[in-house]
């Protein structure tokens, strides 16, 4: 069984919702992000999105632009994001980790040798916000064939037959975005992402995880009230970026917001 | 080529190029656009309302015009400039423009939002905006803002909000992701005006076919002129819209030349350019594979061109397609060759050309002579240089 997989299983066994963390990889430095990754899992993280830096991310807000402009200057790339999930993987066998991305970074290595590398670092999916199932099934069957789940996003405006689509095309979970926007805009509209997740889950066994419009503990809890999992990251980049002078800082209150998250989402 | 050209297929690709590569909010509506230009492709009244916009807005046919003096001095092949020059707005891109605009109207969209580079498809959107009453949105890179400020003061105008694009490189490709942004929050109201053969699909192959009036017309036109074909196109390619609006209707007249001209800012081997197609790779971008400049990590390279409106580090997948399948041709021109086109066609014909459209000259200059003096060739002349004015001043050291 996959982790992503097994997590799941785990938490619908405990009751439970996947709280999941977003950072990008190498921001603000390179060195920042495996200690972050283990406190993120202290603190009661059941999977880990790692964001590989991009030039042009198209679909985010300017929260995660510019965590993905400071990685960048950092010499971060989609080669450095794997070193990173592999170096983490060393010390921690157990918690998922997913690459979210572009496609662009995966063009530029070759799909046949991006999945060759995302199996060595132990990566349990993968995520790219460009690329849709119709144009991704070669990447995909690459992916599938290493053990490697494609998580495929969803959208308020997703009718049934993408939904289908979806159900078909992907694993581990799917992410669903709660609202029209990009990353770290707005507020979700509680009703409307309930219905939604109605429709969703008449079509799909698969969890679905939210994100979009998490910003504290009190959304945590809502969201989690409505899915199989909350998607947390311009929430944390923020504290990041409030605290570039003191990275252990950053840490701590990041560790602070996932642990009200955490206890919000358990209680 | 035996059969007949007929290019992209269904999912909008062109051999491995082109496709639909964008986040799923944005696949509804792209749906929705591709299903509305497929049906309104062949209504008599779409095209009877287009038809009209064209001669009496835009001023169709644009002339082609035999640059005698310039082709004797040259001292090789005949040059016809194709006078998209002299368009309302000043360049082709209204040709466009004004479908999208009547697409959106028949869709029922309120809010028009639009990227732009040297200015020219902002003006050309806010035009076409504030004549059917609708909100206009133009994201354009704060570099090209301070660059082509008369462009920005056309556009405030018009009514038209601009906003600087202060993310990246500042430039086109990131008023181009500031413009995914704000659709992909306003996609229930709002139309997106693409300005080139580049996004997803249909835009690549629906601006192509808005824009391919410039080759039915040149194509008629060099006929009645001359009795026959040309031996050569050649066009600007930043996006590439103005080149395959030319080039497209020509595809399978095998015996012309498709000649497109990148910019090589400083000199292709400098890095410092804008040449995807003669020194980039594939990959994928703004919802579409094509050649691209990005490092070998996949991150796209800032992009260095004279001309605001070539400063791109993507191009429509059709010129990607053209390039691979060897039917059209790449070259590039730098920075200096341009001004040297520059100001060749002001002073041999009297026509100041657009900074984009410099190139094309440029590279005539390089062709005509090599040419035997009964051939022909046809420049895409795709914008007049008014709205250089104030870059040209500053490089001759002038206060305006």
């Amino acid at each position: 069984m996959s982790r992503l997989a097994a997590t799941f299983e785990e938490l619908t066994r405990t009751g439970r919702k996947a709280l999941v963390p977003f950072i990008t990889a190498g921001d603000p430095t390179q060195d920042f992000t495996v200690p972050m990754m283990h406190d993120m899992v202290k603190a009661g993280v059941d999977i880990i999105e790692l964001g590989v830096p991009f030039s042009d991310p198209m679909a985010d807000g300017p929260v995660i632009q510019r965590a993905s402009e400071r990685a960048l200057a950092h010499k971060g790339s989609l080669r450095k994001t794997l070193a990173l999930a592999a170096e983490f993987r060393k010390t921690n066998q157990t918690t998922p980790v997913v690459l979210m991305g572009y496609l662009n970074p995966i063009e530029a290595m070759g799909y046949e040798d991006f999945a060759n590398a995302a199996q060595r670092a132990d990566i349990d999916g993968v995520l790219t916000v460009d690329l849709p199932p119709e144009e991704g099934q070669e990447c995909t069957a690459f992916l599938k064939s290493r053990g490697i789940d494609t998580i495929f996003l969803l959208a308020p405006n997703s009718n049934e037959d993408r939904i289908k689509q979806m159900d078909l095309a992907g694993s581990g979970y799917l992410y669903y975005v709660s609202l029209k926007g990009v990353t770290g805009a707005g507020h979700l509209n509680t009703d409307d992402v309930q219905n939604k997740l109605q429709q969703i889950r008449s079509i799909t066994g698969l969890p679905v995880a939210i994100g979009f419009g998490v910003k504290n503990a009190e959304t945590a809890k809502t969201v989690a009230g409505i899915g199989d999992g909350v998607v947390v990251g311009s929430a944390l980049i923020s504290k990041i970026e409030e605290n570039l002078d003191n990275p252990e800082q950053a840490k701590r209150e990041i560790v602070a917001l996932l642990s009200s998250m955490r206890q919000a989402m358990d209680s | 080529m035996t059969e007949k050209y007929n290019m992209p297929d269904q999912r909008g690709h062109f051999g491995p190029y082109g496709g639909m590569f964008v986040a799923e909010t944005l696949i509804p509506p792209v749906q929705e656009l591709n299903a509305a230009y497929q049906r309104y492709l062949t209504d008599p009244d779409f095209i009877a309302e287009l038809d009209k916009d064209l001669k009496y807005y835009v001023g169709r046919p644009s002339p082609l015009y035999h640059a005698e003096r310039w082709s004797r001095e040259l001292g090789g092949a005949q040059i016809y400039l194709k006078r998209e020059d002299l368009n309302h707005t000043g360049s082709h891109k209204i040709n466009n423009t004004v479908g999208q605009a009547l697409l959106a109207k028949r869709m029922g969209k309120t809010r028009i939002i639009a990227e732009t580079g040297a200015g020219q498809h902002g003006v050309a959107t806010a035009t076409v905006a504030a004549r059917l009453g609708l909100e206009c949105v133009v994201y354009m890179g704060a570099v090209d803002v301070a660059r082509q400020s008369l462009n920005v003061y056309r556009m405030k105008l018009l009514g038209a909000t601009v906003v600087a694009v202060e993310s990246g490189s500042k430039t086109l490709k990131d008023a181009l992701n500031e413009a995914l942004r704000d659709w992909v929050t306003n996609v229930d109201n709002t139309f997106y005006i693409i300005g080139t053969v580049a996004g997803p699909h249909p835009y690549p192959a629906m601006v192509r076919d808005f824009q391919a009036i410039i080759g039915r017309e040149s194509k008629q036109q060099c006929l009645d002129a001359t009795g026959r074909l040309p031996d050569a196109l050649v066009a600007c390619v930043g996006g590439g819209s103005n080149a395959i609006g030319l080039f497209y209707p020509f595809i399978d007249d095998e015996s012309v030349k498709l000649i497109g001209v990148e910019a090589a800012g400083d000199g292709v081997a400098t890095g410092r350019h804008s040449a995807p197609l003669c020194a980039g790779r594939p990959g994928v971008l703004h919802g579409n594979r094509t050649y691209l400049m990005a490092d070998d990590d996949g991150e796209i390279i800032e992009t260095h061109s004279i001309s605001a409106g070539l400063d791109y580090p993507g191009v429509g997948p059709e010129h990607a397609w053209l390039k691979d399948t060897g039917r059209a041709e790449y070259v590039n021109i730098t920075d200096n060759e341009a001004l040297d086109g520059f100001y060749a066609l002001t002073r041999m014909e009297g026509i100041i050309p657009a900074l984009e459209s410099s190139h094309a000259m440029a590279y005539t200059m390089k062709l005509a002579p090599a040419m035997k003096k009964d051939q022909i060739i046809i420049v895409n002349l795709s914008g007049r240089g008014d709205k250089d004015m104030q870059t040209m001043a500053k490089r001759e050291g002038i206060e305006l």
